[in-house]
C-alpha cells in the first residue's frame, strides 16, 4: 500500500505501538482465529484463544483510559485518510463497550474449558474456539468502527459465527439446529435491512463516515431518504438488539446453544447491537432529528414499557432456567430503550451503565446455568430441585446475579436502575418512575422462582449431583463478585458511562 | 403526491420499481414458505434486490466504466460510474454466499436429525419433545414426593 502512494510525501507514520491500539483491538483476535486452526493441536487451541482474548482485554483496557475524560482518537486505516478511508474513532463510549465485551469475553473464555467438554465433542473445539474468536472479532470492530458500511461488515462477521456456535448445541439437544436456522433467518434479514439503510444515507449523501454522515443529514433532515434510511437502519438493528417485537429468535438460541455461548452472546450481542442503535440514532443522525421525527414517543418508549412487563411475566411462566433468563433478558433491553427514551444526559447515563450492569450480570447467571448443565445435563426447573444443597457454590453465585437482575442495593443492577428512576423523574415521568419499580417486582418473583426450586424444593430422590469443578466456578466467581463490586465501586462505570452520555450529546442542541 | 405519478416518474424510477418488488417478492418468499431450502431461496432474491439497488444507484448517466485506459492517459473530462457502491456490494456478495453456504449446511443438518426440511413438521415433532418432556418430568416429580 505505502508504495502505491509513495510519490507524495508522508507526513504521518505512527510508529509506537500505542498509536497502533485500535487496530490491535480488532486485529488480535482477528489474527488469532486462522491460527487456532492452523495449529490444529488440541492442546493448544483454547491457550491462544484465551491469550488472544486477553490482549484484546489489555488493549481495551489502555484505550478506555486514554478516552475517559471525554477525549477521542482517531485511527486511519491503512493510513488512508477519512472520509475517504475507513477510519476507526474511539471515544468513551465505545471504548467502555469495547472493555465489556473483551473482559466478558475473556472470563467466560476462561469457563469455556471445563464447560465445553460436558456439551461438545473434542473433536469439535478447535473450529468452536476459532469462531468463538471470529465473533469476537466481528462485536469489536462494529463497536469500534466509524464507517458505517464496515459497521455492516463486522455485523455479519460476529453474526455469521454465532449462527455456527449456536448450532454447536446440536450435540446436546437438536432443537439448537432449527433454533440457528431461524437466528440466521432473522438475523440476515435485520442485516439487509440495515444494509438498505446505509445505500439509502450513500445516495443521499454521497459519504459513509459516521462524521461525515452526520454533517451532511443535518442538512438535509427533511428528505424523505433519510428519513426511509433511519426506519431501515433501526429495524434492522432492532432485530439484532432483540427490541421487543422483534425478539422472537432470543430464547430458542440462547437457550440450546452451548452454555459458554450463551453466557458471551447474552452479555455482549444485543449490548452490542444496542451500542450500535445509540451511535446511529445520537451520532449519525443528530438528536433534532429524532425530535423531528417523533420516533421516541412512537416507537421507542411504548415498546420499552411493553417488554419490561410482557418479557419479564413471560419469564415468571417459564420452567427452564436458561429460558427464564433469556425472556428476561428481552425485558432488560427495555430498561435500556427507556433510558435512550427519556432523551437526557441522565437517561443515556442509565442506557450506558446497565448495558454494562447487566452485561456482567447476565454472563454470570448463564455461567451458573452452565455448571448445572454440566452437573445434571439439564436446567429446567424439575431437575434442579433442592440443588442449592448438593451445588451451594453454584446455587450462591446464581442468587448473587439474580439479586442484580432484580436491582437490589449493594447489586450492580440496583445502580443502573437508580439512575433509570432518576432520568424519570429529571422528566417529571412520576409514573414511568412507578412502572420500573413495579416491572422490578416481577424480577422479583421470577429470580425468586428459581431460588424456591434451588433451596426450598424437596431433592430428586436418587440425585446425585457433583459441584462443578474449580475451573468453572472460579471464572464464574469473577464474574458474580464483579456485580457486587460494580454496585459499590460505582465510580468507575458512572464515569464512564456519563463521560459517554455526554459524547454521545455533545454538539447538539438537543440536551434537555 | 399523485399527480408526481407521471409515466417519466414511472420510467425514470425503473431501477426502484425492479428492486422493491423483487425485495417483496424475497420478502414474502421467507415468511409464506414451509420449505427451509425455499426460505433460503427467498432470502436470496431479498438480498440480490438490495445489490441490485446498489449497482444501480452507481450509474452516472453518459458515463463509462470506471477502469483507467491501458496508457494511463487519464481525460479529467471523462464521466465514469460511481465505482464505490459495486465495491461495497462485492463485499456483500461475499457474505451473501457465507449465508446462504451456512444456512444450506444446517439444513443438511436439520435433515439428518429431523428427516424433514417441512417446517410444520419440524415445528410438530417438537412440539412432541417439549411435551413429553413436560409431562415426563412431571412424572418422575410425582412419584417422589
Amino acid at each position: 500500500m505505502a508504495s502505491a502512494i509513495s510519490s507524495e510525501p508522508v507526513h504521518h507514520i505512527a510508529l509506537t505501538l500505542s498509536d497502533q491500539l485500535p487496530a490491535l483491538q480488532v486485529l488480535i483476535p482477528f489474527v488469532a482465529a486462522p491460527l487456532v486452526v492452523f495449529f490444529g493441536v488440541r492442546s493448544l487451541a483454547w491457550p491462544i484463544a484465551f491469550l488472544a482474548s486477553l490482549g484484546s482485554l489489555a488493549v481495551s483496557v489502555l484505550l478506555l483510559q486514554s478516552v475517559i475524560d471525554g477525549s477521542e482518537i482517531s485511527y486511519h486505516m491503512g493510513g488512508w485518510a477519512p472520509p475517504l478511508g475507513i477510519e476507526y474513532r474511539v471515544d468513551t463510549a465505545n471504548a467502555f463497550v469495547l472493555f465489556l465485551i473483551s473482559a466478558i469475553s475473556s472470563v467466560v473464555l476462561a469457563y469455556a474449558r471445563g464447560s465445553l467438554k460436558a456439551e461438545v465433542p473434542e473433536k469439535s473445539h478447535t473450529l468452536f474456539y476459532a469462531l468463538y474468536l471470529l465473533c469476537l472479532t466481528g462485536l469489536l470492530g462494529v463497536v469500534i468502527t466509524g464507517d458505517a458500511f464496515n459497521v455492516f461488515v463486522f455485523l455479519e462477521i460476529s453474526s455469521l459465527s454465532t449462527y455456527v456456535l449456536v448450532a454447536q448445541g446440536s450435540y446436546r439437544d437438536k432443537r439448537a439446529l432449527t433454533a440457528s436456522y431461524n437466528y440466521l433467518i432473522m438475523g440476515t434479514i435485520g442485516a439487509t435491512f440495515f444494509v438498505i439503510g446505509i445505500g439509502f444515507l450513500y445516495m443521499a449523501t454521497g459519504t459513509l463516515n459516521m462524521a461525515d454522515l452526520a454533517e451532511r443529514i443535518s442538512e438535509q433532515r427533511d428528505s424523505r431518504t433519510i428519513r426511509a434510511a433511519f426506519a431501515f437502519i433501526v429495524v434492522g438493528i432492532g432485530l439484532k438488539a432483540a427490541i421487543y417485537p422483534l425478539h422472537l429468535w432470543l430464547p430458542n438460541a440462547y437457550v440450546y446453544a452451548p452454555s459458554p455461548v450463551s453466557a458471551f452472546l447474552a452479555g455482549t450481542a444485543t449490548k452490542m447491537a444496542i451500542y450500535v442503535l445509540l451511535r446511529f440514532m445520537f451520532t449519525v443522525f443528530q438528536p433534532e432529528f429524532l425530535v423531528e421525527i417523533k420516533i421516541l414517543e412512537a416507537v421507542i418508549i411504548p415498546f420499552a414499557l411493553i417488554a419490561m412487563f410482557a418479557a419479564s411475566i413471560s419469564a415468571f411462566y417459564q420452567r427452564d432456567i436458561k429460558r427464564m433468563l433469556a425472556h428476561s433478558s428481552v425485558a432488560q433491553l427495555g430498561y435500556m430503550l427507556l433510558g435512550i427514551g427519556s432523551f437526557s444526559h441522565t437517561g443515556l447515563t442509565a442506557t450506558i451503565i446497565h448495558l454494562f450492569n447487566h452485561g456482567i450480570s447476565k454472563a454470570a447467571l448463564f455461567m451458573g446455568a452452565g455448571c448445572f448443565v454440566f452437573a445434571i445435563g439439564a436446567t429446567s426447573y424439575d431437575k434442579l430441585k433442592g440443588l442449592g444443597k448438593s451445588m451451594p457454590w453454584t446455587s450462591a453465585a446464581m442468587v448473587i446475579g439474580g439479586m442484580s437482575l432484580i436491582g437490589i442495593p449493594g447489586t450492580a443492577g440496583f445502580v443502573s436502575k437508580w439512575i433509570l428512576v432518576q432520568a424519570a423523574f429529571e422528566n417529571g415521568w412520576w409514573s414511568f418512575a412507578f412502572l420500573i419499580v413495579l416491572s422490578s417486582i416481577i424480577a422479583v418473583a421470577y429470580v425468586w422462582r428459581m431460588i424456591e426450586t434451588l433451596y426450598l424444593s424437596a431433592p430428586i430422590q436418587g440425585m446425585t449431583a457433583k459441584e462443578a469443578p474449580l475451573s468453572m466456578l472460579i471464572p464464574l466467581y469473577l464474574m458474580a463478585f464483579s456485580t457486587i463490586y460494580f454496585g459499590f465501586a460505582t465510580d468507575i462505570t458512572l464515569e464512564a458511562s456519563k463521560a459517554a452520555a455526554t459524547g454521545l450529546l455533545s454538539g447538539s442542541s438537543g440536551l434537555r | 403526491m399523485f399527480e408526481e405519478m407521471t409515466v417519466d416518474f414511472i420510467l425514470g424510477h425503473l431501477n426502484y420499481w425492479f428492486f422493491i418488488i423483487l425485495m417483496m417478492t424475497g420478502l414474502y418468499v421467507v415468511i409464506a414458505k414451509g420449505n427451509l431450502v425455499k426460505k433460503i431461496v427467498g432470502l436470496n432474491i431479498f438480498q440480490t434486490s438490495v445489490f441490485m439497488l446498489y449497482i444501480s444507484i452507481g450509474k452516472v448517466e453518459g458515463g463509462t466504466a470506471p477502469i483507467f485506459p491501458m496508457d494511463m492517459k487519464i481525460d479529467p473530462e471523462m464521466l465514469y460510474s460511481n465505482p464505490l457502491p459495486h465495491v461495497l456490494i462485492l463485499t456483500a456478495i461475499v457474505v451473501g454466499i457465507a449465508t446462504t453456504s451456512l444456512g444450506l449446511a444446517l439444513i443438511i443438518r436439520i435433515r439428518e436429525e429431523y428427516h424433514t426440511i417441512e417446517e410444520h413438521e419440524i415445528a410438530e415433532q417438537e412440539t412432541k419433545v417439549s411435551f413429553y418432556e413436560l409431562n415426563g418430568n412431571q412424572l418422575t416429580s410425582g412419584d417422589n414426593s
